[in-house]
């Protein structure tokens, strides 16, 4: 078994109003970042799962997504393997 | 006639729920998250608050409390079930109704009294109403918008499952002004506003006490309960 850094970032589902995304667009343009047009705001967790290989802490981590970690109504996530630890 | 209120690390509006339960005449008691059985309830009701901080999302993680299995059971029973808005997260995560709690469109916590029309009286819930009453209940959240697939929301329009509609304002951006929804079955209800604030007589009018006269009514009518 490895002990694999795994990170998952979690989006809004781009279809659905995302205020805070929002609100950050219009701070940045106010801070003169004109060239933003579109701001999502989620979460990034970053993990350490024990597996046999690569593939294996990717399967653990989607099962954790669908389980707990995202919301299948509302979220969409991502999930990378970053390396071994 | 037993109303089980969860409580989990987090609930706020327990006690508030509680008494107004036993106002309405039922026997109501606490249960907590952490035991397995509801101690014989007739009705369950998972009140407000903020379940394990809203950590993650709101209700995800209360959603896995020992106590859920019970309720699932209870639900899947027909026993009736009313979340209220942290309680109606929970019962999103959990599955038993569809769709999901998003944040507010207005970014901002709203706690205000807002009209709700009751759109359905046939729920355990709110059958001590009249069809289209609109009446006057707070709301105290961060995150009520609520969404679904347009599909979903389609089928909750076609099935007559929108419970509680706000009229005037929609204080979240919630979809199709929806407040409240019940599951298929018809005995699961989740709801935004806060009907146990407004139903003790000592504090004001009682617009929200029909909510749990219904559910003391509907078990007595099937014969469940002799408390």
């Amino acid at each position: 078994m490895t002990r694999y850094r795994v990170d998952i970032r979690v989006l809004p589902r781009p279809a659905l109003l995302d205020p805070q995304g929002k609100a950050v667009q219009h701070a940045l343009a106010a801070l003169g970042f004109a060239g933003v047009d579109d701001v999502r705001v989620g979460k990034a967790l970053s993990l350490a799962v024990e597996a046999r290989d690569t593939a294996a802490a990717e399967r653990e981590a989607h099962a954790m997504c669908e389980r707990l970690l995202a919301n299948p109504v509302t979220e969409d996530f991502v999930i990378s393997v970053v390396g071994e630890m | 006639m037993r109303v089980a209120v969860v409580r989990f690390p987090g609930s706020n509006c327990d006690l508030d729920a509680l008494r107004a339960a036993a106002r309405a005449g039922a026997d109501a008691f606490f249960v907590w998250h952490r035991e397995r059985d509801l101690g014989q309830a007739d009705a369950v009701l998972l009140p407000g608050g903020f379940a394990y901080g809203d950590y993650l999302r709101a209700g995800a993680i209360a959603r896995f409390s020992p106590v859920m299995a019970a309720v699932e059971e209870h639900a899947r029973a027909g026993g009736p079930v009313l979340g209220i808005c942290n309680g109606f997260q929970v019962l999103c995560e959990a599955g038993l109704l569809p769709g999901a709690l998003m944040r507010n469109a207005g970014l901002r916590f709203v706690s205000r009294p807002v009209a709700v029309r009751v759109e359905m009286t046939d729920t355990p819930f709110t059958s001590a109403y009249s069809k289209s009453a609109i009446i006057k209940l707070p709301v105290a959240h961060g995150e009520g918008r609520y969404v679904a697939a347009p599909s979903v929301l389609q089928v909750l329009e076609d099935e007559e499952r929108v419970v509680l509609r706000y009229v005037g304002t929609n204080p979240n951006g919630s979809a199709r002004d929806i407040a409240g929804i019940v599951n298929r079955e018809r005995n699961v209800v989740g709801i935004m506003p806060h009907p146990e604030r407004v139903a003790d007589p000592a504090v004001g009018p009682t617009p929200g006490a029909g909510v749990f006269t219904s559910v003391v009514q509907c078990v007595e009518l099937l014969g469940g309960g002799t408390a």
